[in-house]
């Protein structure tokens, strides 16, 4: 186990090196961010070098590359172009966004296991076909279209929620924004789940555990859901990392300054630091729970063990 | 276990962008490769042995699901291909003094904030919907299942480098790639936005094709060629792929879905088709701030595309189904 | 067991709603009266909060509430007005001898001085010092050794500002420049205390001014408070006890929160609900002129665009497209059509002249087309106009402007619209000469002066000359204006100028836009100054 672990961590190394190198890459395509510091007006060429020069902007983009690793390793994100340290964007930007993800996986774990589990037991009939009819629908629609169409209806129609969450972005105001970030993921986890119910229905040991007359709600949790649960856990563990970077359409209609906002701020400014500084911590995030839901898969199944 | 790896560890699923809804493609599939050397190919003890396509395809034959999603589909091939034949308007044409009005009579769908008629717009949008759909699948499940068999066919070396480079475009969320990599091309055709989604979209299809290219290579039947003396390529071609083949078409189908509903977020987040091309998306995003004045604008682009990803969903379901012996 | 069914959704969403409103906040609320605290929505700003280094209206706004130069733009008029000037006299235009009034101090107790200006001139100027509104000192003598072009610079104060006396210090410009002291009222111009020179970082985190109020803190990416300064000297100041600028990441949601009773003030209502705003705000919905003007600007440096009949096109194309039914459809009216190349706010006698255009930017199809084809049609048989998608709601006017071209062009892809996904890289595409046909050019005024107008867009290499335009007569005309001393000629000649960007038709001037904004039942007393900012020091709290 511990070794595995540690290879799984070796192996994290060229992984995490190659997407930061990518997102760096990647921010650099888009060219000159000088020219948007100036407003509707040409910088002029003196101001404009000298600025290049202090976010070291005028060096090769593999300098630029090496300068700013060496930097993160002390700890080091670099400055916005607003003069804040990116650190404290983080420090402002992931709690919101870890609340955001927090309340959109409690969602995808309550409604879409237990729905996927009512299906799964209830193959073909008319609760199975209404809930997967939702569920492709959920899928069908574009998130932004969800939220628009929600904000408007709960925010202004009806007036049930504010239409937007305050700066400090509590808890309680983050439901129905973490509701339309997880309904995608939630409809996934529904069908995930119906199949592998309704797969394992049928396998010896549910079997087994029926002829030796256990109880069928002990059945169902004990034997049935525990082993229906492994591609589940995958798809929550993996979706972690991409709620958390993928909420910029969720953040930027529910005015929520998370990460999304953050990159999407930090895109349009082309300001390199800021992109490359939360994609690097978000790749973390991603690497982890992804060694994470291996590790639980031990748990999960005891058939399997690592070596 | 020949990669002394757990068996599910690439099997894990994709992390996309807000779009998400490529995850789904990847978990159904696995499903289909989950249980070891459980190849679909055992299905049929039948006496008179059928091939998995000819049940799959007696399956799907009385299968409503896939006869509704393929009619949907075909409808949508074909007002692609000859937008003309339902719709007379041009949809560049526009009058700004019928701006945001609604259905008329020869307007059934209203007219948009230029004064456009929607109904000629939601028509002429599809082509390029299922160009972007279908081109954006197509290089993704080519580029994805080259990758991912030559990584399981081969193992070792090749198969740890490989999975790495998979795992560093997985690492990339994927609005936050579309953002940045097309705001900087200025073509006006879809084909930027297709090499994105299969730039940052192979790894996916990678990962299911490396999963069930391994299933695939223990069976007998590929071990019996290669005790044979049959080439590396034979194998391959011959005898694996075919078998390996189901959960990427079954993902694929899916995928294709999640594309077209991309496309409209990029739009949304101003990064995605540009004029004087016509797609949903385009029409979606600018009609969105209209939504609480007038809603149709927004609506009938949205609902077709909801409808034609819906389409194309239900059919990789159902050829999901229809594949999975143990469903039936 | 039984799981949750349909129902079970529909149920578990009222509890979700329900609980989110038993929860949720309901607007600031807090005291009322003279110590009312105003919310307004806002954007973050792209720079530190430095005078010299501001140069977008966002950080701007908070500038004009921390700050008072020696001149202030008058909220209604926008007249130039002494504020902390006790007089700025010149006999010839170049030399400017400048008192202050006496009494002043920033907000920690420092005395105002004439050091507190020209210091930070100074610092402003300097290279070195990366202020991206250093060419606003550019007119003073002795700015290209602080300021050369290439290379390092070779002093580190300008030699045309002295300090005479506590109170007075003397100006040299290195050209006439006769209205220069109506510049003055621009942020860059403010006077800073000795404490940004000793410790730049804690004053950035915590700027000290001698406007009315006081940063009392400032969360980047998410608000930032200030609150009126008690022993504020000036003759102008707050009527509430402060504001708080709170970011927004989509105008469109701030305004959302306007009408659900969580912001006071929204400055940037969003095209798209200007056709509600009426039922949404009855009268507490103001649309006032502002001195900004959108113009479409040309490629000069392509070749297809300067051709000797290229007027003859750009005039056509100005003459294609149907002001009136834009302004009134996309804007709902919170833009009237362009009559000049100036804007309203200016008045007559400061030289808006709303038939100075004429028959060249009145819509007329026929005759835009047969001008197009005298002039050897439009470049490319299509034009592309450029415009970026991250800021304002640029996409709906565009694609108005190609649909009107078209329509008179009868072509239905003679213009066509070319998005450019962020600002940075739209200014990108302008700088380095790539724009491949018309594109969106919008020009808000830093000082109401008809020269704030022309020069800097039309002058030969001027700072915004975008387009690369260049025309020997204008730069004369403009120099005339320039050393005129009396105001009447200066304004004469500058129109006289305007006249030949008209003949050229330099860019096509579009509309002169309003500001709009809309305010709650909670506060009063709202208006915006022609810069379109809102009036913050003299809104009340209900």
């Amino acid at each position: 186990m511990g070794r595995y672990v540690i290879r799984r961590l070796l192996q994290m190394i060229p992984v995490f090196f190659g997407t930061t190198l990518l997102i760096f890459l990647m921010v650099n395509v888009m060219g000159d961010p000088v020219a948007g510091l100036c407003g509707d007006r040409q910088c002029d060429p003196a101001t404009a070098a000298q600025l290049r020069k202090e976010f070291g902007l005028d060096k090769p983009v593999w300098q630029q590359y090496l300068t700013y690793m060496g930097n993160v390793f002390t700890g080091d994100f670099g400055t916005a172009f607003n003069g804040q340290e990116v650190t404290e964007l983080m420090a402002d930007a992931f709690p919101v966004t870890i609340r955001l993800t927090l309340v959109a996986i409690f969602f995808e774990i309550v409604i879409g296991i237990t729905l996927g589990v009512v299906t799964g037991l209830r193959r073909g009939r008319p609760v199975d076909t209404g809930v997967l009819v939702l569920t492709l629908v959920v899928i069908a629609v574009p998130t932004f279209v969800t939220g628009l169409l929600v904000q408007l209806l709960l925010g202004i129609k009806w007036g049930w929620i504010d239409p937007s969450v305050s700066s400090s972005a509590p808890l309680d105001e983050l439901i129905v924004p973490g509701l339309v970030l997880a309904s995608v993921s939630l409809a996934y986890v529904t069908r995930l789940t119906r199949t592998s119910i309704a797969e394992n229905l049928r396998a010896d040991y549910v079997r087994t555990a029926k002829a030796k007359g256990l109880p069928r709600g002990r059945v169902i949790r004990r034997h049935l859901l525990r082993n229906s649960l492994i591609p589940v856990v995958t798809f929550i563990g993996t979706d972690i990392g991409a709620l958390m970077g993928g909420a910029i359409v969720t953040e930027r209609i529910f005015n929520i300054h998370g990460v999304g906002y953050q990159l999407y701020q930090g895109i349009l400014r082309q300001n390199t630091q800021t992109v490359v500084g939360f994609v690097t911590v978000l790749v973390i995030v991603f690497l982890l729970a992804n060694l994470l839901v291996d590790l639980l898969y031990a748990v999960l199944d005891p058939r399997i063990r690592y070596a | 276990m020949p990669e002394q790896q757990p068996p599910y560890e690439d099997s894990a699923i994709a992390p996309t962008g807000a779009g998400g809804a490529t995850d789904l493609a990847m978990s159904e599939g696995e499903t289909l490769e989950k249980p070891l050397g459980d190849s679909p190919s055992e299905g049929g003890p039948a006496a008179k042995p059928r091939s998995l396509w000819s049940d799959a395809w007696r399956d799907l034959r009385r299968n409503p699901v896939f006869i509704v999603s393929s009619l949907v589909i075909l409808f949508l091939v074909v007002i692609s291909l000859w937008p003309s034949l339902i719709a007379s308007g041009n949809p560049l044409s526009c009058d700004l003094a019928k701006a945001q009005q609604g259905s008329q009579p020869g307007h059934p769908f209203g007219f948009n904030g230029q004064g456009c008629d929607v109904y000629t717009r939601v028509v002429y949008g599809a082509r390029t919907s299922v160009t972007v759909g279908v081109c954006a699948t197509l290089g993704v499940g080519i580029l994805g299942s080259l990758f991912g068999s030559l990584a399981g066919f081969f193992g070792g070396l090749p198969d740890s480098l490989l999975s790495r480079l998979t795992d560093i475009f997985f690492g990339i969320p994927v609005v936050l790639g579309g953002l940045v990599l097309l705001s900087v091309v200025d073509s006006t055709t879809v084909w930027p936005v297709v090499g994105f989604m299969v730039l940052l979209g192979w790894p996916q299809i990678s990962r299911i094709a490396r999963g069930s290219v391994i299933t695939a290579k223990q069976n007998d039947y590929v071990q019996a060629a290669r005790a044979l003396g049959a080439s590396n390529t034979r194998m391959l071609l011959r005898h694996i792929a075919p078998n390996a083949i189901a959960p990427v078409i079954v993902v694929a189908t899916i995928a294709l879905g999640t594309y077209i509903s991309l496309e409209a977020t990029l739009s949304y987040l101003g990064a995605g088709l540009k004029p004087p091309t016509v797609s949903w998306g385009i029409d979606i995003s600018s009609a969105s701030p209209y939504i609480r004045n007038a809603p149709h604008m927004m609506l009938w682009p949205a609902g077709a595309l909801a409808v034609t990803v819906l389409a194309f969903i239900m059919l990789g379901d159902a050829v999901r189904d229809a594949l999975d012996p143990k469903l039936r | 067991m039984r799981g949750p069914t349909r129902a079970g959704w529909a149920a578990c969403a009222v509890a979700v709603a329900l609980a989110a409103t038993g929860c949720g906040g309901g607007g600031d609320g807090g005291a009322g009266g003279e110590d009312g605290i105003v919310s307004s929505s806002w954007s973050d700003p792209q720079n530190p909060l430095e005078p010299a280094n501001t140069n977008e209206v966002q950080g701007g706004k908070v500038l004009d509430m921390i700050f008072r130069g020696l001149k202030k733009y008058d909220p209604k008029t926008g007249a130039a007005t002494d504020m902390m000037a006790e007089s700025i006299e010149t006999d010839d235009s170049v030399n400017f001898t400048v008192r202050i009034k006496d009494g002043w101090t920033f907000s920690n107790g420092e005395k105002v001085t004439a050091k507190s200006y020209v210091d930070a001139w100074n610092y402003g100027a300097d290279l070195r010092n990366n202020q991206k509104n250093a060419y606003f000192f550019g007119y003073i003598d002795g700015y290209e050794q602080v300021h050369p072009e290439s290379g390092e610079p070779s002093a580190t104060s300008l030699s045309g500002l002295k300090v005479v006396d506590d109170l007075t210090f003397t100006v040299k410009l290195s050209q006439k420049f006769s209205t220069w002291p109506d510049t003055l009222g621009y942020s860059a111009f403010a006077p800073l205390p000795q404490s940004f020179f000793d410790d730049h970082d804690a004053w950035l985190d915590q700027p000290v001014g001698n406007g009315p109020y006081t940063l009392q803190s400032y969360d980047r990416g998410t608000k930032a408070e200030l609150r009126r300064w008690d022993d504020y000297p000036g003759p102008d100041g707050a009527q509430n006890g402060g504001i708080d600028l709170m970011v927004y990441t989509d105008n469109n949601t701030a305004y959302t929160d306007l009408i659900a009773g969580n912001l006071d003030l929204v400055d940037d209502i969003p095209a798209a609900q200007l056709r509600n705003v009426g039922s949404d705000l009855g009268d507490r919905y103001i649309n006032t002129p502002a001195g900004i003007i959108q113009t479409l600007a040309f490629p000069f440096y392509d070749d297809a665009w300067d051709t000797p009949d290229g007027n003859k096109v750009r005039t056509g194309i100005s003459r294609a497209i149907n002001r009136e039914q834009i302004t009134e459809t996309i804007f709902q009216s919170t833009r009237t059509p362009a009559k000049d190349w100036t804007s309203p706010v200016l008045g007559e006698d400061g030289g808006f002249d709303d038939t100075l255009c004429g028959d060249a930017c009145e819509y007329d199809p026929a005759e835009a087309k047969r001008l197009i084809e005298e002039g050897g049609g439009l470049p490319g048989g299509q034009i592309k106009i450029s415009y970026n998608t991250d800021t304002g709601s640029h996409k709906d006017w565009v694609d108005a402007v190609c649909n009107s071209i078209n329509n008179a062009l009868g072509d239905d892809q003679a213009c066509i619209g070319n998005p450019i996904g962020t600002f940075a890289d739209f200014r990108n595409q302008i700088g380095e000469q790539r724009m491949p046909g018309p594109f969106r050019a919008g020009w808000q005024m830093d000082y109401p002066l008809i020269q704030n107008f022309l020069q800097p867009l039309y002058y030969t290499n001027a700072s915004s000359n975008d387009g690369k335009w260049s025309n020997q007569e204008f730069d004369d005309l403009v120099d005339r204006a320039n050393a005129e001393t009396d105001t009447a000629t200066a304004v004469d000649t500058f129109q006289q100028a305007e006249e030949v960007v008209r003949d050229q038709m330099a860019a096509v001037p579009l509309w002169y836009q309003n500001g709009s904004a809309g305010y709650s039942e909670r506060i009063s007393n709202v208006t915006l100054n022609p810069f379109s900012v809102p009036v913050y020091n003299e809104i009340t709290v209900n």
